[in-house]
C-alpha cells in the first residue's frame, strides 16, 4: 500500500514560509476523483437502477400475463369440456321420449355410443319427475333407487340442468354427475342422468404447459380439491390455498405462502359449474432466467464501476503528479532564485567588509613594515629583538587577516557564473579555509587528498564552491567531535573526474536516502534546515553535466560520490 | 629607479615610499590624482604605482592621462576592493604591467618593479 501512495500525499512545505500554498493536492485529487467518477458513475448506475426495474418489471408483467392466458385456456378446455358433455344428454333427452329411454336395453346402445363418442361415461340413468330411478345401466345396482330428496334433483327440476362436483358417493371412487331435464308440455318431465369419472377432466389440465414448476388443478367452491394437484393436496382434500375471491374474468395476482414463498396464482370461476380452475406458478422459478441476468448485469456493473474508478484514480493520481511536479519546481525554482540573491547580497556585503577591512590592513601593513625597515636600516632604532619580534608577529597577523579578506573575496565574486578551467584540489582547500577553524574547536580530522594528475575541470567556480561548501558543511554537521572528513580527488575516465566526500558521522536512514536529493526534504527542519541544500547542490552539479550518488551506513557514516566532467557540453553551458 | 605612488590612503602610500627610500628606490608619494599628474609635470618617473579605486578618478584613468604624457612610462595596480582575478580583465584592457592585492609584501613589491622595467 505504501507504494501506492501518490507522491503529493503526505506534502508539507517545509520551506518554513508563511507562503500560501496555491494549490492543496489532496483535496484537489478527491475533488478530481470525485467530479469524474460522480459524472461517469451516477448516469451508468441511474441507467443500470431503471433498466434494472423496467426490465424486471416487464419480465413479471410477461408472467402474469402467461399465467392469465393459461388460465383462460384451462377455462375454455373445462368449459367445452362440460358443455359438450351436457349437449349430448340434451340431445338424448330431446330424442328420445321417456318411454323409449325406458325400455330395457335402450340405455346400454346409448351409453356404449356415448363411451365411443366422448369417453368418460360410467352409467346412465332415467329419472321420473318423483325422482325415481326408472332405468339404469352401469356397473353398479340403482335401479329403483329414490333421488327426490336429493340436492341435485331439486336443482336439475329448477334449473333444467346440473352438473355436481367431484364426489366419492356409493362408489369410493372420485366422479361427478351431468343430468338435464326434459320438460313435455302437458306438465311431465324426466331427467337423464349420467355419471363421469375424473379421468378426462384430469387429462384435460395435466396435458397444460405450466412451466416453471407450475401447478394447473380445479377446486371448488369451498376449496377442496376437484382434480390432482401437484403441491397443494390430494383430490377431495382441501387445497393448502385459500378459496380466491369470485370475479367474472380471469384474475392474476401474487401471493406468498407461510415460508414466505412467493406465487403467482391465476384462477377463473367456471360459470354454471361449482368449479374454479386455479393455476399455481412458483415465481422464483419463472424468474430464474431474470436473476441470471441480474447477475450478469450486477458483474458487469461492479466491472464497470471498478474500471471506471480504477481509470478515474489512475489518471487524477497521474495528473496531480504531475501538477505536483511542477508546482515544486516552480518552488524550488523560486527558492533558487532566492537564495541565489541572497547569496548575491551576502556576497556584495562580503566585498564591500573585505574592501573596508583591506585598507586599514593594508595601512597596518605598511606602518608595522616602516617599523619593521627603521628597526634593519636606521642604526637609531636597531638592536631590540623584542620588538622586532613584535613587528614580526604584527606583519604575521597581518598577512593572515589579508588572507581571509581575500577569500571572502574569492567568494563573493563568483555570484555570478564564469565558466573557465578550474582545479579543483585549489577550489576545495579554499573552500575548507571557511570551515578548518570549525574543525579545530570540534577536533575534527579534515584529510584532502589529490592524486596526481588530476585535470582541471571546466566549470563555473561559485557553484563548485557551494557544491563542495554544502556537502561538508552537512559532513560537519552528521559527525561528532573527534570525527574525520575525508576528501579524494581521483581521475574517474579519460573525461570525467570523481570527487568522494566521506565522513564517519551518523549515516542516513535507508527510508531518507531516496527522498535526500528532493527539493524541501529535510530532517533538521526544527533546526532552521530548509531542505533546499543538497536539492540545490544535485541541480548545480547535474547543470555542469555531472552526476552525484550516495551510499550510506547508519551509524557509519556517509560518502557523496560527484562526477565532474573536464569538458561543460554545449547544452550544459547554455543551461548553467 | 624613479616611482611614483598614488593612493587615496596617504598614511599608507607614505609609508610604502618611505620602505621603498630604505631599499634604494627614490619614491615619491601623493593622494590625488591631479596633484600626482602635476608632480609629473615637475619629475620624470619610471614606473607609477597606482590604486585602483580612488576619488574623483580611478587607477585606470589616471594611468591614460599619465601615459599621454609619458608613453614610456611602466604601471603597477594596487587593490583592497577584489583579488587578482577580479582585476585581470579591466587591468590588461588598461594596460597594467603588473598589479597587487592590498595589504602589499614590500619585497613582492619590489620584485614585480624590477620584473616591469626590466621587461
Amino acid at each position: 500500500m505504501k507504494g501506492l501512495k501518490p507522491k503529493f500525499w503526505d506534502y508539507q512545505d517545509v520551506s518554513a514560509d508563511n507562503r500560501e500554498r496555491p494549490f492543496n493536492f489532496r483535496r484537489m485529487w478527491k475533488l478530481t476523483i470525485f467530479l469524474t467518477a460522480g459524472v461517469a458513475l451516477i448516469p451508468l448506475i441511474s441507467l443500470a437502477i431503471v433498466d434494472y426495474h423496467v426490465t424486471q418489471r416487464s419480465i413479471e408483467s410477461e408472467n402474469l400475463l402467461r399465467t392469465a392466458r393459461l388460465v383462460s385456456n384451462a377455462r375454455r378446455s373445462i368449459s367445452f369440456f362440460f358443455a359438450g358433455h351436457r349437449a349430448a344428454l340434451r340431445f338424448i333427452v330431446k330424442e328420445n321420449r321417456f318411454e323409449t329411454l325406458n325400455k330395457p336395453g335402450s340405455l346400454e346402445q346409448i351409453l356404449g355410443n356415448l363411451k365411443e363418442s366422448f369417453g368418460g361415461f360410467t352409467d346412465l340413468g332415467l329419472i321420473d319427475p318423483l325422482g325415481n330411478q326408472r332405468n339404469y345401466t352401469g356397473p353398479f345396482k340403482l335401479l329403483g333407487k329414490n333421488y327426490s330428496e336429493q340436492d341435485w334433483f331439486k336443482e336439475v327440476c329448477k334449473r333444467g340442468a346440473y352438473i355436481s362436483g367431484v364426489f366419492l358417493g356409493f362408489r369410493h371412487i372420485p366422479h361427478m354427475v351431468i343430468a338435464v331435464k326434459r320438460d313435455l308440455p302437458n306438465g311431465f318431465f324426466y331427467i337423464i342422468r349420467a355419471t363421469l369419472d375424473t379421468k378426462n377432466l384430469n387429462d384435460l389440465l395435466s396435458g397444460l404447459e405450466i412451466g416453471g414448476q407450475g401447478d394447473a388443478f380445479v377446486v371448488n367452491r369451498k376449496g377442496i380439491l376437484q382434480t390432482p394437484s401437484l403441491y397443494h393436496g390430494k383430490v377431495l382434500e382441501k387445497a393448502s390455498l385459500s378459496v380466491p375471491k369470485y370475479a367474472l374474468r380471469t384474475r392474476v395476482f401474487e401471493e406468498k405462502d407461510l415460508n414466505g414463498t412467493p406465487f403467482i396464482i391465476g384462477y377463473r370461476y367456471i360459470s354454471a359449474t361449482p368449479f374454479i380452475v386455479m393455476v399455481v406458478k412458483h415465481k422464483r422459478k419463472l424468474m430464474k432466467s431474470w436473476y441470471k441476468t441480474r447477475f450478469d448485469l450486477m458483474i458487469f456493473l461492479a466491472v464497470s464501476i471498478i474500471v471506471i474508478l480504477g481509470v478515474v484514480i489512475g489518471t487524477a493520481t497521474y495528473l496531480i503528479n504531475k501538477l505536483y511536479a511542477a508546482d515544486l519546481t516552480q518552488i524550488s525554482t523560486l527558492h533558487q532564485v532566492e537564495y541565489a540573491n541572497k547569496m548575491a547580497s551576502v556576497g556584495r556585503l562580503a566585498a564591500g567588509v573585505a574592501h573596508e577591512v583591506n585598507n586599514p590592513l593594508a595601512i597596518i601593513n605598511e606602518k608595522a613594515g616602516l617599523i619593521k625597515d627603521l628597526f634593519i636600516y636606521k642604526k637609531e632604532y636597531g638592536g631590540d629583538d623584542k620588538l622586532l619580534g613584535l613587528v614580526e608577529s604584527i606583519l604575521s597577523s597581518v598577512k593572515r587577516a589579508g588572507t581571509i579578506t581575500k577569500r571572502l573575496l574569492s567568494f563573493s565574486r563568483h555570484t555570478e557564473v564564469n565558466i573557465r578551467s578550474v582545479d579543483l584540489k585549489k577550489l576545495i582547500e579554499e573552500v575548507l579555509g571557511f570551515l578548518i577553524k570549525e574543525a579545530e574547536y570540534r577536533s575534527i580530522t579534515i584529510s584532502l587528498d589529490a592524486s596526481d594528475g588530476i585535470p582541471p575541470v571546466e566549470s563555473d567556480e561559485g557553484k563548485l564552491q557551494e557544491i563542495f561548501l554544502n556537502l561538508a558543511n552537512n559532513a560537519l554537521a552528521a559527525m561528532k567531535d573527534g570525527g574525520c572528513l575525508d576528501i579524494r580527488i581521483r581521475p574517474k575516465d579519460v573525461n570525467n573526474v570523481l570527487v568522494t566526500v566521506s565522513d564517519d558521522g551518523c549515516g542516513i536512514p535507508k527510508k531518507n536516502l531516496e527522498c535526500i536529493f528532493e527539493p524541501f526534504f529535510s530532517t533538521k527542519t526544527k533546526k532552521g534546515g530548509t531542505g533546499l541544500g543538497l536539492s540545490l547542490t544535485v541541480n548545480f552539479v547535474r547543470e555542469m553535466g555531472g552526476e552525484i550518488a550516495v551510499e550510506s551506513t547508519v551509524g557509519e557514516g556517509t560518502t557523496f560520490f560527484i562526477t565532474l566532467p573536464t569538458k561543460m557540453g554545449r547544452k550544459e553551458r547554455r543551461n548553467i | 629607479m624613479r616611482v611614483l605612488l598614488v593612493d587615496d590612503e596617504s598614511e599608507l602610500v607614505s609609508a610604502l615610499a618611505e620602505r621603498l627610500s630604505f631599499r634604494g628606490i627614490e619614491a615619491d608619494w601623493s593622494s590625488k590624482c591631479y596633484d600626482a599628474l602635476t608632480q609629473m609635470e615637475r619629475k620624470k618617473y619610471d614606473l607609477a604605482v597606482l590604486d585602483m579605486k580612488m576619488p574623483k578618478m580611478n587607477g585606470i584613468e589616471l594611468k591614460k592621462k599619465m601615459q599621454e604624457k609619458f608613453p614610456d612610462m611602466k604601471f603597477i595596480f594596487m587593490t583592497g576592493h577584489g583579488s587578482e582575478d577580479n582585476y585581470r580583465a579591466g587591468s590588461a584592457e588598461a594596460g597594467a604591467d603588473y598589479f597587487l592585492v592590498k595589504p602589499v609584501d614590500i619585497d613582492t613589491l619590489v620584485e614585480k618593479m624590477n620584473e616591469v622595467l626590466h621587461k
